[in-house]
């Protein structure tokens, strides 16, 4: 049996078949249908099987609220979980899959699931997976995972772009409907500019589907006829497919608009994220249409009334043949009209209401159908899909119900307002009697930077329901948001008269009386499958904030964010407590109104622009020299050097020991090279830094820790006295710009009056260090400047020219080696660079990489920042006291030191570990203690901070803290080891290589 | 996404622009403070819901810091000032006073 209509179908072009596949299966609809009109139309009444009890589900609704209908779109670098079929344009060669079911949609194995039903109650994950812990990660998280799966993640690197616009508008206005068209037409009048967004791919909104008229026509004439004045207007931008996504502070919006998705193989980005600055937002979004709660609400073939009404309109489909309406309000009459004017078969409305008397009901009675008041539908029968109802009474039990055939039932709970975007940036809501729901509360509206009100809010959005109020009341926000954003404006809408209508009758639970057995066949939220018994477990298990049910029970939490199950599920909470549905309140609206792409969020922010690489001036020398790279800061560092046949290893261990027997170079240019300039820089550093550097002398180095007023050291390095009132400080690679804003700081906002300017020069410098017994003989290769140990010695600096380049060269060293720390002009490193490589040859020079100056550094017992020091560390853990002054009264961390923690005689301190066997000890282990703690945890006493093999040695070295460490020297303490066993190691000195330090000076 | 201006350079900057240094006005105790006023320059912080002062720093701009003194809960801003004063501007004041009348000063 066909579901396309012989006639019908505003949007679809009945001369432009459209082929696509389905879980594989060829099928053929419409240019203009959606997905799902187009499944609807080939009589896929099942689209997925639900989250947690694997139940069949069908097609619900024609909007983004759509809970059921998502699939798995595209193919290979296209692929995409979680779309929703009714936010999909159909377009050819479309290829979508179902999720969530297995073996297939049809025979799902683990329906299983709703037989056990009653075992799975609210917080059933909570209740029974809890014990025993272990069993969580290996044994219940992988099952449930499996059977809960939703869209499975894409395999292949996503092949389109995306990118960003910004714009600054007067009014962005979201929503194309007739709201949104009235409200951006006033707007558009004032001069003000105007971005009009519509998340779908035509203007209008429902009420051409309605059949709402204005100024004397169908709303299509004025709604094209509004499009073609705006059209004209240079001050109004008008976009479709974009959706209005968040508000945020002052003005700022986030719009997401779908370019390609309905023409993959266009030219362009796929998606565009705008990013919005505008004086003031209206909202015209329109509202959503609710459920009923009553027994098998779930099956396929269940749906909206509204929606039912759109595929016939819209798309030209029926849903059904034969439809049951339900409601408790008058809107849905509307659907039987347009069934029965497509030729189709309404057998009966049921309505709660015990008296209806209004145009709409009295029209669709003298159309000869049956309508049933003070009635309820008590369940639905059937399997796989909607066969019949139970008609019964509605303020009882249900009791035993009278049966009427059919294939689809339309339902309709009234309806809410969409107060997403009203409520992202703080705007309040107000509960409405009349209709039964929220809508913004215009007295508690966002505000922006000076006190104003920036959101307002257009149509039904507001919470006016007939198109006469609804086109007033957009007039009149387009009106007031033009003039608070600086225009004048006069509010003139079109005239429309608002549709006769009985009152509606708030209804939650259907029959009213209904007895377990059927309240837990109702479901409030289908993505999540919560149902009416759920909630008022929860209730009565003591979750009386809406909040806390929400996170207990899942309702609202799938990605349809409890569009329909919202105001469903709360009431039945304000219900189960006794008390009013104001009173309990809704839960928090988030953005995205939708889920927006990764992509979109992205932009053009990936792959070698997603953060920009900063190079060294030799960048390029250690590309072409089989550089390893290493992340450190925005740099890439060499970590090593590999030779054909070499591996990392090997590489290290060949730089450490040609470096310490002869020659090695280091690219050091990512030190961070600070200068701190002016009368009161010396009183400065002496702030900043624990040693005393105003006694420094010119041309003398020093190096200095700097600590945080928590007393935690922060950042090293090696202080250079340029002349009386400059310094060069050096910090660690990467930690230049964070101590420049250090400084900054405390210049700029402690100590405003003291005369000092710091500037960062860290990029202006290539910095070469030549490291090695034969590093004077290279130099002095070069020639130019007299680097002998009388004129240039340890801890000294000195100007000069090295090979007719202007230098400045540190004797310092990070090795224990003779060591000549070269800065060069940045644009001069390369070429000095190559000089000594070129001289160094008859040396066997080597370049060397991170690893090695770490292994160096961890010979000699030297710490780094950000392995010996994690943030809680101060510098006496490290026994750095030799380098904290005694003699200042105040420096950053003083006070902080003097705590009685800091104190404590107990605290981990540094010492050297070697294993008994030679063995490198893991990074990161834990020395442990005697017994437990009060968590039946192993006590521990320390920590290894540094581990490395030491080609120099020959054996593992390692430096750790140790609970009285240094006080028990040739002790053997036992580590703890991932695989659950131990190892052993002495406790030595942190110095292992040269601990009299005669290699460095000489 | 807020919006504040850079009272030295005078741009309207995005957050984005911005470095946030959290609460401003802070009294600083070095060496011979008593732990009391220590722990408090430390750790004791407001979290109000209302006037608020707040150190940001122009980071991505003219690299200078400024206070800016608003509203946590409606986001709206009394002004922004320099970071080199001890206490809010009399204006800033002024303008607090006059949005919110029953603003009883800072504690």
């Amino acid at each position: 049996m066909s579901h396309r209509l012989p006639q019908g179908g505003r949007l679809v072009n009945r001369d432009a078949p459209v082929g696509f596949t389905f879980d594989s299966k060829r099928m053929q609809g419409l240019e203009g249908d959606t997905l799902a009109s187009a499944l609807l139309a080939n009589g896929q009444g099942i689209v997925n099987r639900s989250y947690k009890y694997h139940r069949p589900r069908g097609i619900l609704a024609s909007g983004p609220e759509e809970p059921n209908a998502l699939v798995g779109l595209g193919q290979g670098k296209r692929f995409e979980p979680d779309q929703r079929a009714t936010t999909t344009e159909l377009f050819d060669g479309l290829s979508a899959m179902s999720q969530n079911a297995w073996p297939s949609l049809g025979f799902d194995a683990m329906a299983v699931n709703q037989w056990f039903a009653s075992m799975m109650p609210a917080g059933f994950y909570y209740k029974t997976f809890i014990w025993p812990r272990s069993f969580w990660m290996h044994i219940y998280e992988p099952v449930i995972r499996e059977a809960a799966a939703s869209g499975l993640p894409p395999k292949e690197e996503d092949c389109d772009t995306y990118e960003h616009f910004h714009a600054f508008v007067d009014l962005l206005i979201v929503g194309g409907g007739i709201a949104g068209l009235q409200a951006a037409l006033t707007a558009g009048k004032s001069g003000a500019t105007v971005m009009l967004v519509e998340q779908a791919a035509h203007w209008g909104g429902r009420a051409p589907v309605d059949g709402a008229e204005i100024e004397g026509q169908p709303a299509e004439v004025w709604i094209n006829e509004t499009l073609q004045t705006l059209g004209t207007m240079k001050n109004v931008r008008l976009r479709t497919r974009c959706m209005g996504a968040g508000v945020y502070d002052h003005g700022y919006a986030l719009a997401y608009e779908r370019l390609t998705d309905h023409a993959p193989e266009a030219e362009g980005p796929r998606h565009r994220l705008w990013k919005i600055r505008a004086r003031q937002i209206v909202t015209a979004t329109g509202a959503i249409e609710r459920p009923l709660s009553f027994a098998g609400n779930d099956l396929p073939g269940v749906m909206l009334a509204s929606a039912v009404r759109d595929y016939v309109v819209n798309f030209g489909v029926a849903p059904g043949h034969r439809t049951v309406i339900v409601t408790n309000n008058d809107d849905a009459y509307r659907t039987a009209l347009t069934l029965i004017d497509a030729g189709l078969e309404v057998p009966v409305v049921i309505d709660v209401r015990d008296r209806v008397n209004s145009p709409l009901a009295r029209e669709v009675s003298r159309r000869g159908v049956a309508v049933e008041t003070g009635a309820a539908v008590m369940k639905v029968k059937g399997k796989k899909g909607v066969e019949g109802v139970m008609l019964c009474r509605a303020n009882g039990t249900g009791g035993a119900g009278a049966p009427v055939e059919c294939d689809s039932v339309a339902m309709s709970g009234g309806w809410s307002p969409v107060v997403h975007l009203w409520s992202h940036c703080g705007g309040k809501l107000t509960w409405s009697d009349e209709n039964a729901h929220f809508h913004p509360d215009p007295n508690r509206a966002p505000t922006g930077a000076e006190g104003e009100v920036f959101v307002r809010t257009a149509g039904i959005a507001s919470g006016a329901m007939g198109t006469g109020s609804v086109l007033q009341d957009a007039s009149a926000a387009g009106a007031a948001a033009a003039r608070a954003a600086g225009f004048t404006a006069k509010s003139a809408a079109a005239r429309a008269a608002d549709a006769e209508e009985a009152p509606m009758k708030p209804v939650w639970v259907m029959p009213e009386q209904a007895l377990p057995e059927l309240r837990s066949k109702m479901f409030l939220d289908f993505q999540n499958d919560v149902k009416v018994s759920d909630v008022q477990l929860a209730a009565q298990e003591g979750y009386e904030s809406v909040e806390l049910t929400k996170r207990y029970t899942t309702l609202g939490m799938a990605n349809d964010q409890g569009k329909l199950s919202n105001i469903n599920g709360l009431a039945i909470l304000a219900g189960s407590l006794g008390a009013e549905i104001p009173q309990v309140g809704t839960t928090t609206f988030r953005p995205p109104y939708q889920p927006i792409s990764f992509g979109s969020i992205a932009g053009e922010a990936r792959g070698e622009i997603f953060q920009p690489l900063r190079r060294t001036p030799m960048h390029e020398w250690h590309e072409a020299n089989g550089a390893y790279w290493e992340p450190v800061g925005h740099w890439r560092r060499p970590y090593c050097y590999q030779q054909p046949g070499e591996t990392i290893e090997q590489a290290v261990q060949r730089e450490v020991r040609t470096t310490r027997a002869s020659l090695g170079l280091l690219d050091a240019s990512t030190l961070g090279k600070l200068v701190v300039k002016g009368p009161d820089a010396g009183r400065f550093l002496d702030m900043l830094y624990t040693n005393k550097m105003s006694t420094l002398k010119p041309g003398r180095c020093r190096y200095g820790l700097m600590c945080n007023e928590n007393g935690f050291l922060s950042d090293d390095g090696v202080v250079a006295r340029i002349d009386e009132d400059t310094f060069l400080c050096h910090t660690t690679s990467g930690g230049a710009d964070r101590i420049h804003g250090w400084m900054e700081d405390w210049l700029q906002c402690e100590w405003w009056d003291w005369k000092v300017y710091v500037a960062n020069v860290t990029e202006q410098c290539g910095q070469i260090a030549v490291v090695g017994p034969n590093a004077r003989k290279v130099l002095e290769r070069l020639g130019g400047m007299d680097v002998s140990r009388q004129a240039l010695p340890f801890m000294g600096w000195a100007d000069g020219e090295l090979a007719g380049t202007p230098v400045r060269i540190y004797r310092i060293s990070f090795s224990g080696e003779l060591s000549y720390e070269i800065a060069v002009p940045a644009g001069r490193a390369r070429a000095l660079w190559d000089k000594l490589f070129a001289a160094g040859v008859e040396f066997g020079a080597t370049a060397y990489g991170t690893e090695a100056l770490h292994i160096m550094r961890a010979e000699k017992g030297f710490i780094m920042i950000g392995d010996e020091t994690d943030g809680t560390v101060i510098p006496q853990d490290l026994g750095l006291d030799w380098a904290i002054s005694k003699k200042k009264d105040d420096y950053l961390g003083k006070r902080a030191q003097q705590r009685s923690f800091m104190t404590s005689p107990d605290r981990w301190k540094l010492v050297g570990l070697e294993t008994l066997d030679g063995s490198v000890l893991p990074d990161g282990a834990y020395a442990l203690g005697e017994g437990d703690n009060a968590n039946g945890q192993r006590n521990t006493i320390g920590r290894v901070t540094s581990s490395y093999h030491s080609p120099t040695l020959g054996r593992g070295i390692a430096m750790g803290l140790v609970k009285h460490g240094p006080d028990r020297m040739g002790e053997v303490i036992r580590f703890g080891k991932t695989d659950g066993g131990t190892i052993e190691a002495k406790i030595v000195s942190p110095v292992f290589y040269d601990p009299d330090g005669e290699k460095q000076d000489v | 996404m807020l919006i504040l201006q850079c009272p030295y350079c005078g741009i309207q900057c995005d957050e984005t622009e911005l470095a946030p240094g959290g609460q401003a006005h802070l009294k600083r105790h070095g060496p011979g403070s008593s732990d009391e006023d220590f722990e408090a320059y430390l750790f004791d912080r407001d979290n109000p819901m209302g006037v608020h002062f707040e150190r940001w720093r122009h980071a991505n701009g003219c690299g200078k810091w400024f206070l800016a003194a608003r509203c946590t809960t409606t986001l709206e801003v009394f002004g922004t000032y320099s970071a080199q004063t001890t206490e809010p501007p009399a204006e800033i004041a002024d303008r607090i006073r006059a949005r919110r009348p029953n603003w009883e000063g800072r504690t």
